[in-house]
């Protein structure tokens, strides 16, 4: 996936996004780092120009209301991974900052990661997330989904389904981070 | 990291920048609605507490605790040790118990090398006698880089009982591998002799040393050490070493006034200057249990070399 494709694809999750929740009222983006968290701002922008050039979706705040913007916050998962502390030697992953600048109770959270595979993130995001209140709903938005799971996760918005093996690596690389927007499997 | 944290001495500058940087994450859990992350969960950690302490136990405790770990208890006070079981006999057995991690604070100087030996456990220096007391200044270092954005090319003055704390050297220590100007000053009878070997800049004229500093930091005059007449009385000490809003007004206007605790309030510090506007004493304590949740999370897990 080439950067206009990535752009393509997240205007078109964000529209996904108002459809299914008929607006945004109650919604809140949590991005998980390091990649989900530009994403969750990405979609966040993409939203605000989708109700700012059509106020008819913008059902939550009610016709001619200005458009609102989602709250957006960033959830690190290293504390609550399952395969800390499993190996004898080697140093601690990084832990970076958890930022949730509001409160998560009775929202509807949209989790951001940039690739779904074995769904042991998801799991760890999903304990941390609990952990800051209760949700109304929680719904998951990945840009990859290349398969591979090894515990009931699923997706509700898939920017790409991308058939891999195991043996390959997927690399997403997104401007805020990385420098440049891409998406491309590595043969290891 | 090594397996133990047992000085500041044995850690590199990257490794003292990484444990700041965990703190600063361990610090957002601290600000929950639910104040613990399941990350040491299972893992028993054993605080030995062999000198009085009310700040770094209980600092200790509550980062273990947010961190989810079993935490236990031994002060000496109720212990077999008063019935004359040694340091390392007390260790060993403990160790039988097999604990994953010992915070120790000892009066003698080596106490934690000594466990470090000795143990399986991950062995934590919370202060041993006259030596070291590492994770005070990463907690130290925590707050100033808070306030000044660096610690590189700060000018940071260090006050009092020179020769008998443990503060002081973890502190020289680290401000000096992360490029501080670090002077000290303090009465002749209570200056270690060499300290300038260390990198300091020594001046018995508090006056001197006070001017234009970034951060001024008081340490205790510790009676329970003192055999000996180092001191003609507190009140003098205080006229002559004590820090004062006079003294403070020498500094940079935008001066911060630390002290590792617990206070004399009229013998190293005014109680105006203690509980003024510059002062970030209280923010050291609070600072202290997020730098301490790094540690135990960063030596938690594997070490590079075993």
């Amino acid at each position: 996936m080439d950067a206009d494709r990535i752009g393509r694809t997240l205007a078109r999750i964000a529209h996904e996004i108002l459809e299914r929740n008929r607006g945004v009222e109650d919604l809140a983006l949590v991005g998980i780092r390091t990649r989900g968290v530009p994403l969750a701002r990405r979609l966040a922008k993409a939203i605000r120009e989708i109700q700012h050039h059509d106020p008819s979706t913008n059902l939550g705040v009610g016709p001619g209301s200005p458009a609102v913007d989602i709250p957006t916050g960033a959830l690190d998962i290293t504390l609550y991974r399952d395969d800390l502390m499993r190996t004898a030697v080697g140093a601690q992953p990084i832990i970076r900052r958890t930022e949730i600048p509001f409160s998560i109770d009775d929202k509807r959270i949209l989790l951001v990661d940039d690739v779904l595979y074995t769904g042991r993130t998801i799991r760890a995001a999903l304990d941390a997330l609990i952990e800051f209140g209760r949700p109304k709903a929680i719904q998951l938005i990945v840009l990859v989904d290349r398969g591979h799971r090894e515990l009931p996760i699923k997706a509700d918005y898939v920017g790409k389904n991308l058939p891999t093996s195991v043996s390959q690596s997927v690399q997403v690389h997104l401007t805020e981070v990385d420098g440049r927007d891409e998406v491309e499997i590595l043969d290891s | 990291m090594k397996k133990d944290l047992l000085g500041i001495d044995d850690l590199t500058r990257d490794e003292i920048y990484l444990v700041l940087d965990t703190a600063e994450a361990m610090r957002e859990i601290g600000q929950r609605p639910i104040k613990k992350v399941p990350t040491l969960r299972g893992k028993t950690i054993v605080n030995l507490f062999y000198e009085p302490s009310t700040r770094t136990r209980t600092s200790f405790e509550i980062a273990e605790k947010r961190l989810s770990a079993d935490t236990l208890n031994i002060a000496v006070a109720t212990s077999s040790v008063l019935k004359g079981e040694t340091l390392a006999d007390t260790a060993m057995n403990i160790e039988a118990m097999a604990p994953d991690m010992i915070v120790l604070r000892h009066a003698s100087s080596g106490a934690g090398h000594l466990l470090s030996r000795i143990c399986r456990s991950r062995i934590i220096n919370a202060g041993d006698g006259m030596h070291e007391h590492p994770t005070q200044a990463l907690l130290d270092a925590f707050t100033i880089r808070e306030h000044k954005q660096r610690i590189d090319g700060l000018k940071v003055t260090i006050v009092g009982d020179l020769m008998h704390s443990r503060v002081l050297r973890s502190n020289v220590l680290l401000l000096t591998k992360l490029g501080a100007d670090v002077w000290v000053s303090g009465p002749p009878t209570l200056m270690p002799t060499g300290i300038e070997r260390l990198g300091v800049r020594v001046s018995p004229d508090i006056d001197e040393a006070v001017t234009g500093a970034d951060v001024i930091m008081m340490l205790r005059i510790q009676q329970e050490r003192m055999h000996g007449a180092f001191i003609p009385s507190l009140r003098e000490y205080f006229n002559i070493f004590g820090m004062t809003k006079a003294r403070v007004a020498r500094a940079k206007p935008d001066v911060i006034i630390m002290h590792p605790g617990p206070m004399n309030r009229g013998v190293e510090i005014a109680s105006d200057v203690a509980d003024g506007p510059y002062s970030v004493i209280l923010e050291q304590v609070a600072n202290g249990v997020a730098v301490r949740m790094a540690v135990l999370y960063l030596l938690a897990g594997g070490a590079d070399v075993d």
